[in-house]
């Protein structure tokens, strides 16, 4: 049954996703006005002096990037079955798990871009170091991280009644260890902790990824069907 | 009668016999281990009476711990088998692991007053049990969100796997994370650890642990997990039936219509 092999699948599903966002860029527009207004109203209500900024931003930062990501998944399976996207896919010839992994990896690339365009406004806003090359480490896994539990959860939710107002409630709870993590190390990074902090909070950080990378492997062809 | 609405069958009336000698025991047992925290253990010199809480309160997590462990094992044996049983047991799990989880929080918060001098700090162990507790109760808002009863049975019991990690991360999170102030009790604690104690220090310290131990995080769980089982058994029963009657008046009406 398993024409394609899996990595071939993987890429392929990845890249229709991406090819369907370049092409309507809905979600990315839609993160990323969320995220600055999120910013905006952050940087506002915590009118903060030099030093409390620079405490504040990681997690400014990634607080921002989880909410975005489930406004992102939440429309984006949406979509996909508004669009019959998702009955081809359960059609198509490929394993489960590379259906899984393509569209994490989709999603994650959508998250760390919409990160990386906000990067420039917390610069401005909360006076960031203009190239904090440390953050960019922590960026990628962390949206890795938000994208294996989101992609797995925002499956299940859309099958639901209460749909969108569902996924942020069993979202957030799971993503919590990951966004500590990301968070503390973020911190570090900006050199607001010690640098052994960063490592230790970055390999947790891996871990826990693994963890859920792991588990949505599993889980994701049973939140499938329907 | 559609597939969907086949449950397990309805337990006996009478308790079986393991179950009424669980509940003698767990009724024997609990006021004697609140007897021999309260008044057999030797008072901690350092800290005092409240120390005590200790004897309820780390073993009410390994009660959860189980409680949610047997929600996972139930998760996977219905993803695997389909039996609504199985779901039944995982719903116990829930409620009872998170009734034990929180004795366990408010038994520490107690606890940390006197001893860290706050109810509560963003400590990582502080942290993750919470989050633990969040995500089970988010567990129950997703269960009740969702209508179509195989669906919630299946979606639950991914979530319930998928949670389990929460519980892990709480188990080891002292002894990856070097800047917990929560004390190891067994085990080298961290550096900075504050308001731990020897066992072997004050005398019945390690009888009390060792009374209360069993009683907390095996007896109580599973007796209250059985009693929740039968419930959860008796609840899918009635949905059953009620979904019956409501089939039944339906087409009662149609086919008055039609005539």
């Amino acid at each position: 049954m398993n024409n394609t092999g899996f990595l071939r699948a993987t890429l392929v599903i990845a890249g229709k996703d991406l090819r369907a966002e370049l092409r309507s860029r809905e979600l990315l527009a839609l993160m990323l006005l969320f995220a600055l207004l999120a910013l905006l109203v952050f940087s506002l209500a915590l009118e903060l002096e030099r030093l409390g900024r620079q405490a504040a931003v990681s997690g400014v930062m990634w607080v921002t990037l989880v909410f975005a990501g489930i406004l992102g998944h939440n429309r984006g399976v949406a979509l996909e079955r508004e669009h019959g996207g998702h009955d081809a896919l359960l059609l198509a010839p490929v394993p489960r798990g590379a259906i899984y992994c393509g569209k994490l990896l989709a999603n994650a690339l959508l998250t760390l871009l919409v990160a990386l365009l906000l990067l420039p406004a917390l610069t401005i806003l909360f006076n960031l170091p203009t190239f904090p090359a440390a953050l960019l480490l922590v960026l990628p896994p962390g949206c890795l991280g938000l994208a294996a539990v989101g992609t797995l959860l925002a499956t299940m939710t859309v099958q639901t009644r209460a749909r969108d107002s569902l996924l942020p409630i069993v979202l957030l709870p799971v993503a919590l260890p990951l966004l500590i993590a990301a968070l503390r190390a973020g911190n570090a990074a900006l050199g607001n902790a010690p640098a052994a902090d960063f490592h230790a909070w970055l390999q947790i950080l891996l871990i826990v990824d693994l963890i859920y990378l792991a588990a949505g492997l599993l889980l994701y062809e049973y939140a499938l069907e329907s | 009668m559609s597939e969907a609405l086949e449950v397990c069958s309805l337990p006996q009336e009478r308790q079986p016999r393991a179950l009424r000698l669980l509940n003698l025991l767990t009724l024997a047992a609990l006021p004697l281990g609140l007897y021999v925290a309260l008044f057999h253990a030797g008072t901690d010199a350092a800290q005092g009476h409240v120390q005590r809480l200790f004897y309820l309160h780390m073993p009410a997590f390994f009660g959860a711990a189980l409680a949610f462990g047997g929600t996972l094992l139930a998760g996977i044996a219905y993803l695997r088998k389909r039996e609504t049983c199985y779901d039944s047991f995982a719903v116990a799990g829930v409620e009872v692991g998170l009734t034990l989880a929180l004795v366990n929080l408010v038994s520490g918060s107690i606890w940390a007053r006197p001893i860290w001098n706050t109810w509560w700090t963003w400590d990582p162990r502080l942290t993750s049990a919470a989050v633990m507790c969040l995500t089970y109760a988010a567990l129950l808002v997703l269960r009740s969100g969702i209508d179509n009863l195989q669906q919630r049975r299946r979606l639950s019991s991914i979530y319930g796997i998928l949670a389990f990690v929460t519980v892990i991360l709480t188990l080891v999170i002292i002894r990856i994370r070097p800047d917990t102030i929560h004390p190891a009790v067994i085990g080298p604690s961290a550096a900075n650890a504050q308001g731990g104690f020897e066992l072997a220090a004050t005398p019945g310290v390690t009888a009390a642990l060792l009374v209360n131990f069993p009683i907390w995080s095996l007896l109580l769980p599973l007796t209250l997990l059985w009693h929740r089982y039968r419930l959860q058994l008796r609840v899918e029963v009635l949905e059953q039936r009620k979904a019956q009657v409501l089939n039944a008046s339906l087409r009662a009406r149609q086919g008055s219509e039609d005539a």
